[in-house]
């Protein structure tokens, strides 16, 4: 029987996408975090742990009424790319990514604070503005842990199901990602299909924590 | 000039008792140690002075300018601030060669200018050779030269340096005061040296600050301070000093003498200006201003203070005798050992060795 391999390697694609983003929006929301006082630093705190504890399925309604066809925002990208966002596999990415940056932020935060901040005062003192501190210094310094979290926020995208089938759907070569695959082919009763992606994943998955828990520990892997 | 007028508070904490820091600094070309218990607020003013902690209330000038005021709100940025700054711990960035730290802080300068900056400076600390390796490759003496090197490639106006000795061994640490003071007489920089060892005021420092509780309590030479404590904390700081409770039996300013009552003997003293006839005050004395020798009953020779042994402590060359009054001398070990045991001792002291707090 002929397996279809186009879910996985368009989770693939998605994940790598969406960790792409999440680094660039959640090392520099772990920046502020670690090392700006500023007001409503709680809120934001707050804000961003959010996706941890809600329903997926209560995210994806939230997105899909954020960015539907009809609102502005939706009209906004639809302005800007020529096409819609929701039920495409860009919706897809952004569902991926709300998905894992919370756990990115907060991994990458611990990862800033173990910076020892005395070398952060030495290149502050050596001239350096706080953007060349933290590029030059700070991150390179947290760079382990860092790439760990950038692992694990790949895992996790590639492993979103409630919020992908909300603002993506489910629609077969097109948006339709390993994990709503999966529950596709136990519904319709396709028991090899679904064995097969959740060991492809279930592998995907051991090795990333592996990676990523090698990495942390600051052992092999120079 | 380089001056630091600072004032700053902490209320208490869950885990810390309040504290404040009131101090007025400054800090000539040379070296100034301030010298202080852990605790007492010196690393905190090296901060305020670099930008890392912002003071309450005062005015820092850096080479007079004005780095910090706190009326005409000016707060200078660290980065901006003209203070090379060594710290406690090495701080050599350990993802860095250490020829790539140096040209972290050549930054801005024109290229071929930083370029010979770094190359200058690696030279001058004997670091060219090892200028590729990282860090955790250097020897720790290397790592301090490396250290003072980047701090000073910036050409600062101030040299802070904040217990840079600690964690050197003994032959390392006397290496690094030649390399200090071979900055002090080469460049004429005013150089602020955070310490709780009293050694490297002796060796190091041409003007040295007392500070205790976030208060400067005494400055002065190495030496004057050395030899005349302003108060008792400062005697306890510089260790090596017993406390006597006396009072003055009378006074004699035709002669420039006194008789002072010590542990119920009366021994001639020097003249203590500023002080009257009956007051009590401290005598603060060094175990080498005791003249020990055995008593022959409960009373001792006149001129002399009776003493009650309870402690020996032997060192190499001399011994040490802990009395009950509080007091301690030194002795020669051959000395020590050819007087027969007796706990009943006394001492003279040469009325020049006394020193009165009050």
């Amino acid at each position: 029987m002929e397996i279809n391999w186009f879910p996985l390697w368009l989770s693939l694609r998605v994940a790598l996408l969406a960790t792409a983003f999440s680094l660039a929006v959640g090392v520099w929301i772990a920046y502020l975090l670690a090392n700006r006082q500023f007001r409503g630093k709680e809120l934001v705190d707050a804000a961003v742990t959010l996706p941890l504890v809600l329903p997926p399925t209560v995210l994806g309604y939230y997105l899909l009424v954020l960015l539907s066809r009809e609102s502005v925002l939706g009209r906004l990208f639809e302005s800007l790319t020529g096409g819609p966002l929701v039920f495409t596999w860009k919706a897809a990415v952004l569902a991926a990514m709300v998905h894992s940056t919370p756990l990115l932020v907060k991994l990458v935060r611990a990862a800033l604070e173990t910076v020892d901040r005395t070398y952060e005062k030495a290149a502050r003192n050596l001239g350096a503005n706080e953007w060349r501190v933290f590029w030059r210094v700070s991150l390179p310094l947290a760079r382990r842990p860092v790439f760990a979290a950038a692992v694990l926020a790949f895992a996790r995208s590639l492993g979103d199901f409630g919020i992908t089938i909300m603002l993506a759907g489910n629609i077969p070569n097109r948006t339709q990602t390993v994990s709503v695959a999966i529950y596709d082919a136990v519904e319709a009763g396709n028991e090899t299909t679904a064995l097969v992606l959740v060991l492809a994943i279930s592998a995907i998955a051991l090795v990333s924590v592996y990676v990523a828990n090698r990495w942390n520990e600051g052992k092999a892997l120079r | 000039m380089t001056e630091a007028r600072i004032a700053k508070r902490f209320a208490a904490g869950p885990e810390s008792a309040a504290f404040a820091l009131d101090v007025h600094l400054r800090v000539e070309p040379g070296i100034t140690v301030l010298f202080g218990p852990s605790g007492s607020g010196k690393t905190l003013t090296l901060e305020c002075i670099a930008g890392f902690a912002t003071p309450d209330k005062g005015r820092i000038l850096v080479d007079d300018r004005i780095v910090f005021d706190a009326e005409a709100r000016v707060n200078l940025p660290p980065r901006q601030r003209p203070c090379g700054y060594v710290f406690q711990s090495n701080s050599l960035f350990p993802h860095k060669t250490l020829r790539a730290n140096l040209e972290f802080a050549a930054a801005g300068l024109p290229r071929i200018e930083g370029a010979r900056r770094v190359g200058e400076m690696l030279e001058r600390f004997q670091l060219s050779e090892m200028a590729g390796r990282c860090p955790h490759e250097l020897s720790g003496g290397q790592r301090q030269r490396g250290s003072i090197a980047r701090a000073l490639l910036r050409e600062p106006r101030a040299l802070l340096l904040d217990e840079p000795a600690q964690g050197l061994d003994a032959p390392l640490r006397e290496e690094f005061y030649a390399i200090l003071r071979e900055i002090r007489d080469s460049l004429h920089l005013p150089i602020l040296l955070v310490t709780h060892a009293i050694e490297e005021c002796f060796e190091l420092a041409t003007h040295m600050v007392v500070i205790h509780n976030g208060i400067l309590i005494q400055t002065g030479s190495p030496l004057s301070v050395y030899r005349q404590p302003a108060s008792s904390e400062v005697a306890a700081l510089l260790g090596d000093y017993f406390l006597a409770p006396a009072e003055i039996a009378s006074l004699d300013p035709h002669n420039k003498a006194s008789v002072i009552r010590i542990f119920g003997a009366e021994i001639p003293g020097p003249y203590f200006a500023g002080h009257f006839k009956g007051d009590r005050i401290r005598l603060c004395l060094q175990p080498s201003d005791l003249r020990l020798s055995l008593r022959g009953g409960d009373r001792a020779l006149p001129g002399q203070i009776p003493l009650t042994l309870v402690r020996v402590v032997e060192r190499p060359r001399t011994v040490r005798l802990h009395f009950a009054e509080g007091l301690a001398g030194d002795m020669g070990v051959a000395e020590f050992a050819a007087l027969p045991q007796s706990k009943f001792w006394q001492a003279e002291i040469a009325p020049s060795a006394m020193r009165a707090l009050s």
